[in-house]
């Protein structure tokens, strides 16, 4: 059984505890950027760009079982760790689940007080659009009630 | 030299300037926010000069002074406060012009800074005389607010648009420019030094040559007035504009220099108060230069804040920062070179203090982000040059600029930052 969206939150927050200071957060957050699994270039298109980043983030979601997976990445390393903390806590999850958490791992790990203004309106951002989504998907749901279809966007 | 900040400013007009040597840490001591600690215990290490500088005691405590003693309204009082706010006021417009070495203080208009100024110029003066068919001649390294303008202008009056190409060093290219200018050419509006590349434009060049074929020529000196000396009349330059912040003055203030027949022929931009004669419902006269361009309550305080700026800035002298800038950005340089994989956009041979670059395989936001953990403050972006990055084919740069203030010192802590970053990033 997959974790809930606030069980992984929860075991981020722990995984950070772990760091003595920021220097050795950032170098995890990079670490993850690194290893985060890039997306096909079909999708780095205007269509998935999110809006309010400084640095390029695409994020493309697919409709699976009643799940939303969402692939994400970004030209910068630092967003890319981002990306990666915000793919394990939102990512396969069902359209209820993501519009009714908020993320509040990002206020727990002090992520605002450490990123520039431009990278925390950034995150929010992403966050912003992964919320939408789910809005979007749960309503698509509600209206094919019963009919079993896929949807992708 | 004078310490500027443990004398009043009442008692600093009179003081006796005396030059000596160039004292690095003496000056560092003038500007408060260069000693101050970011994440924890890292002293900021000041390197976005272009964004903005620093401001000395002496700007700060003019500021204080002014809201503290003489705030009033401007050219308005018959009492003794508004006297002194519109003295303190119309006295920083006369350090203007000699900053500037414009004749007189009816060629000094005050504006919110340069991005302003460019708009009053093409909303005045261009939209009056440019019809159908004309040119406006700019340059590929503009900033936005130098481009911006003109596509406005252009698209009210059916002028064209024509912009001078750059070489991949960051230099115009003098041939294209003067096929460039032509008959049809009636206003040229060019960097004087550009805040992306650093580059230093052959300014007196163009504006002669603009002046061949009769164009009118405004400069952006954003960035020329905090690094060199300025003089609009051995320019010849028409309109010539600055914002105070980037040269220790406050924000939300600058200046544009216009030659007095040209400022005369040309209608108001905004109404409003002050900048009147008569108002009647049928019909309203101006008043005279500079304030036909000055609607409404201005910034008196930074206009004033500005005229301390400038005081600060002549007791420095020119000389002394040129010299200073030049050594920094020589030994930036060096430094910069011997990083494997980094290239520096930018490499006129006649340059300010600007060091634009990227690092192969990394994201500049992700280069800035790191450095600022450790108290390195540079930029990272397009630097409002979306243009320059397209030439370049990149999205964004990395950019240390410099100012007087900076010390050997920070060149150091900033490559190694840099050094930090680029281990933690590859």
């Amino acid at each position: 059984m997959t974790p809930s969206i606030i069980e992984a939150q929860k075991e981020i927050v722990e995984e950070f505890a772990f760091f003595d200071d920021w220097e050795q957060r950032f170098e995890h957050i990079i670490e993850l950027g690194k290893s985060h699994m890039d997306i096909s270039d079909d999708h780095k298109s205007e269509k998935y760009r999110v809006r309010g980043c400084q640095s390029t983030v695409w994020l493309y979601p697919e409709f699976k079982e009643g799940r939303i997976h969402f692939h994400a990445t970004s030209d910068a390393m630092i967003v890319r760790g981002l990306i990666a903390l915000l793919m394990k806590v939102y990512s396969g999850r069902t359209p209820a689940e993501i519009a009714s958490t908020p993320p509040a791992f990002v206020d727990e790990l002090g992520l605002n007080d450490h990123l520039t203004q431009g990278r925390a309106n950034g995150l929010a951002s992403m966050i912003e659009q992964i919320k939408l989504y789910a809005v979007a998907y749960g309503q698509l749901e509600k209206s094919h009630a019963g009919n079993g279809k896929e949807q992708n966007a | 030299m004078t310490v500027a900040h443990d004398l009043q400013p009442e008692e600093k007009k009179q003081a006796i300037v005396v030059p000596g040597p160039f004292d690095i840490e003496r000056i560092r001591a003038d500007f408060p926010t260069l000693h101050e600690k970011v994440h924890g215990d890292k002293t900021v290490v000041y390197l976005d000069n272009a964004a903005t500088s620093q401001k000395p005691r002496i700007v700060i405590d003019t500021l204080n002074h002014y809201y503290t003693h003489d705030n009033s309204n401007v050219h308005r009082g018959v009492h003794s406060l508004s006297q002194r706010a519109t003295f303190a006021y119309e006295r920083a417009r006369g350090k203007v012009k000699n900053f500037l070495g414009a004749e007189s203080e009816k060629e000094i208009i005050f504006t919110r800074g340069t991005t302003e100024a460019i708009n009053i110029v093409a909303q005045s003066y261009g939209r009056t005389f440019l019809r159908e068919g004309d040119e406006i001649l700019i340059s590929e390294m503009e900033h936005h607010a130098n481009i911006v303008p003109w596509q406005m202008v252009r698209n009210q009056t059916g002028a064209k648009l024509r912009v001078i190409p750059m070489n991949d060093r960051g230099e115009l290219l003098m041939e294209d420019f003067y096929k460039l200018l032509t008959k049809r050419t009636k206003i040229v509006s060019f960097v004087h030094v550009s805040n992306a590349l650093g580059t230093i434009n052959p300014a007196k060049e163009i504006i002669d040559a603009a002046h061949g074929v009769g164009a009118v020529v405004l400069v952006d000196g954003a960035q020329a007035v905090p690094h060199t000396r300025v003089d609009v009349r051995e320019l010849d330059a028409d309109f010539y504009t600055f914002s105070a912040h980037k040269v220790l003055g406050p924000t939300g203030i600058g200046a544009l220099y216009g030659k007095r027949d040209l400022l005369e022929r040309t209608p108001p931009w905004q109404g409003g108060g002050d900048m009147i004669d008569r108002v009647t419902f049928e019909e309203t006269t101006y008043n005279d230069l500079p304030h036909k361009f000055e609607a409404g309550t201005p910034h008196i305080a930074g206009a004033i804040g500005l005229g301390a700026a400038i005081d600060y800035m002549h007791r420095i002298g020119f000389e002394n920062v040129e010299q200073q800038e030049a050594n920094l950005l020589l030994y930036g340089t060096e430094r910069l070179s011997e990083i494997e994989g980094l290239r520096i956009y930018g490499t006129a041979a006649d340059k300010a203090g600007v060091l634009s670059f990227n690092v192969d395989g990394i994201h500049p936001h992700d280069l800035g982000s790191i450095m600022d953990m450790e108290g390195i403050a540079t930029r990272v972006g397009h630097h409002c040059a979306q243009p320059v990055m397209q030439h370049f084919g990149i999205p964004a740069t990395c950019r240390a600029s410099l100012a007087f203030y900076n010390n050997t010192e920070d060149m150091d802590l900033f490559v190694q930052a840099l050094y930090k970053a680029i281990r933690m990033l590859k």
